[in-house]
């Protein structure tokens, strides 16, 4: 019975030596596999950043963001895409921040639990995977030609409002979901109401998630494209947009006709290349925004 | 039985026929009692006896959950709780509620205990600073807390926390206050100081407490009701419950025999 005992636990022994030896041997297999995977991906973002850099040195200077476009590349300067974008972020701004916070509290703190609020959530965040140039098509039926804002900031302001409000919405949610639900019932039983508790207690909590998630979106807004396109902004502006019913042109649009049109004008290349910079630049400093107020203000209960 | 007026000013609630499901699930069943002014009754029984269910349903809490059905009167002061006249923010205004774990608001130690007061119309800084100051006093925090009204709740220890929300609660000028399990989150020593605090309260306030612990109902309340499985087994005086028990039930939780 005893020699019995003996066999299968040095068998037992053997056998587990072999398998954890494979298991490493797995794990590393494993890890460098994935290193490789991220490795990859910044590879390809430094080439493209050094590209960008590279090309952009030279052209890129305080003359360059103060100037008006111009046909000829050497006088060439986005004075007018940052106005444009500048003003386009005061109509996105509050148009976002107020709908979107006001939905996302509807939805979280007033709307019963049942079949439409859920239908309502799933398809919010349906809308924040549309693409773009749907939302493009929608500005383009109700704000450009139903409304007759035509190629406005304030039509564009509209659309790009449209298309980031999900993404509003969905932060503000889950913002106002990790409220601890024993705040809110301290302030329930004081014999506060749903907008007292709401106000004084759950959105002073939720500020900074609601801020983060706003900060992104207003980055996605900054940086697209495709809805802008269609609306029909003009390719060339030589006026600098005054107020929101001016035509405008923005960054992103801005690189976009400049590396088009380097077919006639190889150096127009150069004049993307300094836009893009001075885009990525404006984008990484609100992602650091919203880091800074994400951790500043992170509270743990 | 009729309540007469002297029953009015006697009794603060009157349980009549209090039944409660969350669901199909019955919760509470036919619960009849009436709760006197200016004692404190704990509500002791083994978990998921209805225990917590039952003081929530004082104050209309248990609302929050959804699936909730409630049949039977809860009269307050000869008022239905669930008639249609009765507004639940006035009724939760005048029944204050302590809950199992602290919950202070992430904000001033000062901003909490006027957080009431302010949300009830007080605007003059110098009636907030006051009733702050005799809600501390009360809760036996002021001289801890004093000199740093200013700093987050959230520095405070656990016991601290507690005593600032039953400050809190009082700031409101309750007249029950409801405490649900007010120690199970905290230690022997900061249990022990709000059991001292409770002698006083019952001065001011009809205190209805819930405790999974024997001892604490014994020492600090004067009627003691006993549930289980939803039904009340057993309500008398504290010492009659815990020396000559009436139900068999009473005796053997009483004794450590289950629960």
């Amino acid at each position: 019975m005893n020699e019995k005992i003996n066999e299968l636990e040095k068998k037992q022994a053997r056998f587990d030596k072999d398998r954890i030896a494979w298991r490493i041997g797995l794990n590393n297999f494993a890890k460098n596999l994935f290193s490789l995977s991220t490795i990859f991906a910044v590879v390809v973002l430094g080439i493209l950043l050094y590209q960008i850099v590279a090309e952009s040195i030279g052209w890129l200077d305080w003359k360059f963001l103060t100037s008006n476009l111009s046909i000829f590349p050497e006088k060439a300067g986005i004075k007018g895409a940052i106005i444009g974008t500048l003003f386009l972020m005061m109509i996105v701004i509050p148009v976002t921040l107020i709908l979107g916070v006001s939905t996302a509290i509807y939805l979280e703190e007033y709307a019963t639990e049942g079949k439409l609020q859920r239908l309502v959530k799933v398809n919010i965040s349906n809308l924040a995977s549309v693409p773009s140039v749907i939302f493009g098509l929608l500005g383009l039926t109700v704000f450009s030609r139903m409304l007759g804002l035509g190629s406005s900031i304030l039509a564009g302001g509209l659309t790009m409002s449209l298309l980031v409000l999900p993404i509003v919405v969905v932060a503000s949610q889950e913002a106002l979901r990790a409220v601890p639900g024993f705040l809110r019932e301290a302030s329930f039983g004081m014999g506060a109401d749903k907008w007292t508790t709401i106000w004084r207690v759950v959105l002073p909590v939720s500020i900074p998630g609601i801020l983060t998630g706003a900060i992104l979106a207003i980055s996605r807004a900054i940086g697209e494209t495709a809805p802008l396109v269609v609306l029909g902004i003009p390719t060339l502006i030589m006026k600098i947009p005054t107020g929101v019913m001016d035509d405008f042109t923005v960054m992103p649009i801005q690189i976009y006709y400049w590396t088009l049109d380097t077919v006639l004008t190889p150096e127009y290349a150069y004049l993307a290349s300094a836009t893009i910079v001075v885009l990525l630049l404006t984008l990484f400093m609100l992602n650091l925004v919203a880091i800074i107020i994400r951790n500043k203000f992170q509270k743990t209960f | 039985m009729r309540s007469t007026n002297e029953d009015l000013n006697k009794y603060v609630y009157d349980i009549r026929g209090l039944n409660l499901w969350y669901g199909d699930k019955q919760a509470l069943i036919d619960i009849n009692m009436g709760i006197e002014k200016n004692e404190i009754t704990a509500i002791i029984g083994p978990s998921g006896c209805g225990k917590s269910t039952f003081v929530k349903t004082l104050n209309r809490m248990i609302e929050s959950i959804p699936i909730v059905r409630t049949e039977g009167e809860i009269l307050y002061h000869g008022h239905d709780i669930f008639g249609s006249h009765m507004m639940v923010e006035e009724l939760r205004t005048r029944v204050g509620m302590v809950f199992q774990k602290p919950n202070p608001f992430p904000k001033s130690i000062f901003e909490n205990v006027v957080y009431g007061p302010k949300i009830h119309g007080v605007k003059d800084k110098r009636t907030l600073m006051e009733i702050a100051e005799q809600s501390l006093k009360r809760a036996a925090l002021w001289d801890e807390v004093k000199d740093r009204l200013s700093d987050n709740a959230y520095g405070l220890s656990g016991g601290q926390q507690q005593r600032l929300c039953i400050a809190r609660t009082m700031a409101v000028s309750p007249e029950v206050i409801l405490m649900d399990e007010p120690t199970s989150a905290l230690d022997p020593v900061a249990t022990m100081r709000i059991e001292e605090l409770m002698e006083d309260l019952k001065k001011e306030f009809t205190v209805i407490i819930v405790t999974h612990n024997m001892q604490q109902a014994a020492r600090i309340s004067d009627k003691t009701a006993f549930f289980l499985s939803g039904q009340l087994i057993e309500f008398d005086m504290t010492n009659k419950i815990f020396s000559n028990p009436h139900d068999k039930r009473t005796e053997d939780y009483i004794t450590g025999r289950f629960g």
